[in-house]
């Protein structure tokens, strides 16, 4: 008696006893923030440090604030993610180690060229958006409690506005999405420098406000407590933020160039 | 337009010269979906069976259960794995997630309603004299299951390539329970996610070319298989 059948149960059982899982375990778990992968920099520093390190890294790109999730349910073994509050918060409750900051750009705001908020050429960002909110103009936010977001918010908050109406749209989406969809409204929205150098060639904005006090926009990379995830990969961990912050990585990470236009500067 | 054409141009030269990334990728969805939907099918099957032989009380609820369950939407069978097999829920310590089993396991609960149901009906459908005249003849049970299978073939591959239709083109739990990894979990669903939110279109492109042909493929079969199905019915 043979038949197909047959050869598929046999099949079966051979796939369910050779499903090896161990082979999926021995590798770092890293959650990053979507601007960090949209800007194309992990694409040129991943090789670099899982050669260096000589470690497999899984990386899950995620807004800031899942990455934070990921690492307090112990799901990941490390998280990048520009929100200082947010990782202070993380390491104070014990679920990181240590904050160590590794690396800086800035966030600005762009907009439809014909600016009907006429907010061109403006540094300050909580006014820029009170403009904005006056003219009820479309305004793209992400929504998604990402560290862009987490941004936007204190910015609204400390300009003194509960932003709502038709004009604010939270689209829940990743950064390079979130501008995708800006510039199919003609809206404005908050962006990291370094996802806007990768993408303006393809979006119909133009950068209006930049420079401001309140724009900076810091990376923080944060080891998940071995203490309370007695199963995270710490030693592999604390090797890869000590390459985080050596020379060579400072080289990459400040060499990165889109358009000739330097996105990330190392924290020395 | 012209982003268009010149995508779609770019999307042809990374299908067609090989790029590696690209197959690597494809490769992930068909292995992934492959494992899955042979784990599914052979429990499938037997339960398919057992409801279209047996006379026992809540049959019916089973069946119309399967039946409802065909249309379990995705995102809420990757929300359950992620927090079933998440470090902190109840099977964290197995450390499946964003691994291949736990989007295995995703693929496995989506396709294992459609698998059962369609194959029911395949079940319901043939002779109850194939079985009873096997046994009669002296065949053991395995054996008689076995020459039902054979008989009502057409109808099990249906189901198979249904099954196969419904998770290899699912995004939203392989989004979640398999994190999207490049070179690891990324699958072409979730590879066309990215792609488009990075403003890369030829990848995306690209990918939705070789699932579309593939739909096209698998209901082609699938029409053709269900017809053989009804013929030899």
């Amino acid at each position: 008696m043979k038949s197909p059948f047959a050869n598929l149960i046999v099949l079966f059982l051979f796939l369910v006893a050779t499903h090896s899982l161990a082979g999926e375990r021995q590798v770092v778990r890293m959650a990053i923030t979507t601007s960090t992968e949209n800007s194309g920099l992990l694409a040129v520093i991943q090789p670099a440090f899982e050669q260096a390190l000589d470690i497999r890294v899984h990386i899950i790109a995620v807004g800031t604030g899942k990455a934070l999730e990921l690492g307090r349910r112990g799901d990941v073994d490390v998280v990048l993610v520009h929100a200082r509050l947010a990782e202070e918060a993380f390491v104070a409750a014990g679920f990181g180690v240590a904050r160590h900051e590794i690396m800086y750009n800035d966030f600005i705001i762009v907009g439809p060229e014909d600016d009907p908020a006429g907010v061109r050429g403006m540094q300050d960002a909580g006014k820029a958006l009170l403009q904005i909110e006056a003219a009820a103009a479309p305004f793209v936010s992400r929504g998604d409690d990402s560290g862009t977001h987490k941004k936007e918010q204190v910015i609204w908050q400390q300009a003194g506005i509960e932003p709502q109406g038709h004009w604010y749209r939270q689209v829940g989406q990743g950064m390079g999405k979130s501008l995708q969809i800006a510039g199919e409204m003609q809206a404005y929205t908050l962006v990291d420098r370094g996802t806007w150098l990768a993408h303006r060639a393809t979006i119909p904005l133009k950068l209006l406000v930049f420079d401001g006090a309140d724009l900076k926009n810091a990376y923080g990379i944060i080891a998940v407590s071995p203490e309370r995830f007695p199963d995270v990969h710490y030693s592999e961990v604390e090797r890869l933020i000590r390459w985080f912050e050596s020379d060579a990585a400072h080289a990459l990470i400040a060499g990165y160039r889109v358009d000739g236009e330097q996105l990330f500067y190392p924290v020395n | 337009m012209d982003s268009l054409s010149a995508s779609t141009a770019e999307s042809f030269r990374l299908l067609f010269s090989g790029d590696a990334a690209l197959w690597v990728i494809i490769f992930t969805s068909f292995s992934v979906s492959v494992r899955a939907i042979l784990i599914a099918a052979p429990l499938a099957f037997v339960v398919a069976f057992l409801m279209a032989h047996l006379r026992y009380r809540g049959r019916r609820t089973m069946i119309a259960g399967f039946s409802a369950l065909q249309s379990i939407p995705a995102v809420v069978v990757g929300l359950t794995v992620y927090l079933v097999f998440s470090r902190s829920g109840p099977l964290g310590d197995l450390q499946l997630l964003f691994t291949h089993s736990s989007m295995i396991i995703g693929q496995i609960l989506l396709s294992f309603p459609l698998l059962v149901a369609l194959s029911h009906a395949a079940f319901q459908a043939a002779d109850r004299r194939v079985w009873e005249t096997s046994v009669t003849l002296g065949a053991k049970p395995y054996h008689a299951f076995m020459t039902l299978l054979h008989e009502i073939r057409f109808g099990l591959i249906a189901a198979l390539l249904a099954g196969f239709g419904r998770i290899i083109a699912e995004v939203g739990c392989s989004m979640m329970v398999g994190g999207n990894i490049l070179g690891y979990t990324r699958n072409i669903p979730t590879a066309i996610a990215l792609e488009t939110t990075k403003g890369e279109f030829a990848q995306a492109i690209a990918l939705g070319m070789v699932l579309l042909a593939l739909a096209l493929l698998l209901n082609g079969l699938l029409a053709f298989f269900q017809g053989r199905g009804e013929m030899s019915s």
